[in-house]
């Protein structure tokens, strides 16, 4: 049972090896941006390394990488094989490479669902990986003269103001954690031995954020110590006011930009595959309408095209088969290497 | 005397239109060019025009959009000149129309090197006008509820950010307003009242700067108030330490960042200006050397080709005196007008 058999006289066989050529360079084109855009991806990916954790995120541009590359091949050849097509003495020495042609091109094009899919599928671990990473950032904040650490404050800064946030959920991630290096508190006063004894760990918190979390658009100049202190700033309730910082969390900021980011390549990685299985579909098409024509004399006759000469399932058992086979061979040859061991002494019970 | 005077031959005179119809298209190219150069040089002087007081240097831009334009004209028609240049019958159609032409071309292409060499004499105007603008910015930056004013704060604090920059000249400027504004003040505590009667004009000023002065890389966490005093903060002496704000003055940066970008517009126009000076030229030594073979029966004659008929300053006034002849035309006239009612 021949699957999607269709007539094609000489006319049409013409048009589709013309049509084909141009898709094929269009195609071409289009892998070429879904190259870039993976390039793009992983070069913002690895800007934003430092408050990463894992780079589990990083199949996603490789992928778009290989498959672009990859389809760029593809489309080369399969331009090459539809210009040598109308002409029948140049197309048989084709004949061998298209089926496995065929094989390699449909598992790469559809690594490019995979990519899209795992866009989607990796951004829990994507946001696991930014709160383990920025929860080091702030952790690591005061440490500007440990080496190995030292860029973390300005890394943590220039990433709050830009991306318009604060801390790891919310501004109240600062009060956690002890953000002013020791070398510039006064172990002296007061009021640094009260805080310091507070807590278990001896660390110095108090109620303020950076000045990087404060947001330029308030009206109010930036109130950045003493939060949760009503009393020491004029005109201030920390309860009812809009705090004049930023409000969400630098997690939620880069997840939506990342999200963001692979939103707007979707659509334009969904096109190239279908335009690539178009490409596939219509060089199937084309090589077994060749077939057809293949050792008649008139050129110009009508022959059938088909993607599979037999069904699904018979055309998956007979490649099965034939990788048995393969296979097979590879152990024949070990096998007849220790029979031959075998036989001398099976014939020698039988001449004795 | 013959300016530039050169023998062609008709090989020679067929590669010329041939290289002239090449190289006009590239000049069309670089006339795309220059518009585009000046339409985004004016964006940027947009975008910062809140800091700027007047928009003196805008005449940069728009004489470089103005030529870019021109520039187009002028090479599609070259291309047009040449195309038709070797064809004897179609040439002379082109006569009455190239001596404008001329003008015209030489006009903008002497505007487009004033235009650069505009950018560098404005710099003064520039920077007189960000003084005023920062000024006006910084003494504003507290009217956050003043309509008309109320997005000074905002523009000041994202410009200081953007270009690491603090205050007009430098930090102390802010010293010397009050940019803390009266409702975020308790006028009943001892140190508002001291700060408000220390000076005239019953201003609240402190020796402290806004937040968007905060250096990043700095490796401590900014210190933005009492910046003059060492005991408010431990392990800190202002006038030997590396202060964790931005060094520069806003105006010292913006002033840099615009000669930056005119500097590197000025080499590009300069680079489409040499084209065009040279597709002139080729355009004229092409006309003259068709001018001696118009009307000869053999077409492949060698011939002469020149700039300039007559010297640089006899060509010169060939051109002014018809534009000098309108303007004492229309003086002539009045002084007729009296004399008749003189006479009458």
């Amino acid at each position: 049972m021949v699957l999607l058999k269709m007539k094609f006289p000489f006319q049409k066989r013409v048009r589709l090896a013309q049509g084909l050529w141009l898709l094929s360079w269009v195609a071409m084109f289009s892998g070429a941006i879904t190259f870039t855009m993976g390039a793009f991806l992983k070069t913002e990916l690895h800007r934003r390394s430092e408050v990463m954790h894992s780079m589990d995120i990083h199949i996603v541009p490789n992928l778009l990488m290989a498959v672009g590359l990859a389809s760029v091949g593809i489309n080369i050849f399969a331009g090459k094989v539809c210009q040598d097509s109308l002409d029948p003495s140049r197309f048989p020495r084709w004949k061998t490479f298209l089926p496995p042609f065929f094989c390699f091109s449909v598992f790469l094009t559809s690594l490019l669902l995979v990519a899209m899919i795992l866009s989607f599928a990796l951004q829990p671990s994507l946001e696991e990986s930014l709160k383990i990473g920025l929860k080091n950032g702030i952790r690591f904040y005061k440490d500007t003269d440990t080496p190995g650490r030292c860029f973390q404050k300005e890394t943590i800064d220039r990433l709050q103001i830009e991306f318009q946030c604060c801390g790891n959920t919310d501004y109240r991630d600062w009060f956690e954690v002890q953000w002013i290096s020791n070398r510039y508190l006064d172990f002296t006063s007061k009021e640094v031995k009260d805080r310091v004894r507070s807590n278990v760990d001896g660390r110095y918190l108090l109620d303020g954020v950076p000045f990087s979390c404060c947001n330029p658009a308030s009206p109010r100049p930036c109130i950045q110590y003493s939060l949760r202190d009503n009393s020491v700033h004029y005109n201030y309730e920390y309860q009812t006011e809009e705090l004049n910082l930023y409000s969400r969390g630098c997690r939620q900021a880069l997840v939506s930009y990342y999200m963001g980011l692979m939103n707007t390549i979707g659509p334009c990685v969904l096109f190239d595959f279908l335009l690539q299985m178009a490409i596939l579909v219509s060089l199937r098409y084309l090589q077994t309408a060749m077939e057809g024509v293949i050792g008649q004399e008139d050129v110009e006759i009508e022959t059938d095209g088909y993607i599979l000469e037999k069904g699904v399932k018979e055309t998956l058992l007979e490649t099965k088969e034939k990788v048995k086979k393969l296979l097979q061979f590879a152990q024949v040859g070990d096998a007849s290497a220790t029979t031959t061991d075998a036989q001398p002494e099976e014939e020698k019970p039988a001449t004795a | 005397m013959v300016v530039g005077k050169m023998k062609l031959t008709f090989q020679k005179r067929v590669k010329l239109a041939q290289g002239l119809w090449m190289l006009s298209w590239f000049a069309t190219l670089g006339g795309a060019v220059t518009f585009a150069l000046g339409c985004f040089l004016k964006t940027e002087l947009r975008r910062r025009g809140e800091v700027m007081d007047n928009t003196d240097i805008h005449c940069v831009p728009n004489t470089l959009m103005i030529v870019g334009l021109a520039s187009m004209g002028i090479n599609y028609f070259a291309s047009r000149i040449c195309q038709d240049a070797l064809d004897p019958g179609r040439f002379p159609r082109w006569k009455t129309f190239l001596k404008p032409f001329y003008g015209c071309s030489v006009f903008f292409t002497t505007l487009m090197l004033i235009s650069v060499i505009l950018s560098y004499i404005m710099k003064g105007s520039l920077e007189t006008s960000l003084k005023i603008g920062l000024k006006n910015g910084i003494r504003f930056y507290k009217d956050t509820d003043t309509p008309g004013r109320c997005f000074q704060k905002q523009t000041i604090d994202r410009l200081q950010m953007e270009f690491q920059c603090c205050g007009n000249s430098n930090y102390r400027d802010w010293f010397e307003v009050q940019w803390i504004s009266n409702r975020y003040l308790d006028f009943s505590s001892k140190e508002v009242k001291d700060r408000i009667k220390s000076n005239v004009d019953g201003r609240y000023l402190i020796d402290s700067v806004p937040f968007s002065c905060c250096n990043p890389s700095s490796p401590r966490p900014c210190i933005q108030y009492r910046i003059t005093n060492n005991t408010a903060h431990y392990n800190y002496e202002h006038q030997t330490d590396e202060l964790n704000l931005f060094i520069h003055g806003c105006r010292e940066a913006l002033v840099n960042y615009y000669m930056g970008l005119m500097n590197a517009i000025g080499a590009v126009v300069l680079s489409v200006f040499l084209l065009q000076c040279s597709v002139l030229a080729s355009v004229r030594l092409l006309q003259t050397s068709m001018e001696a073979v118009a009307g000869q029966e053999n077409v492949e004659v060698d011939s002469e080709g020149y700039l300039l008929e007559k010297g640089v300053k006899e060509t010169f006034m060939e051109y002014v005196d018809p534009v000098l002849k309108l303007l004492w035309l229309n003086e002539v006239t009045p002084a007729e007008a009296k004399a008749e009612a003189g006479t009458s």
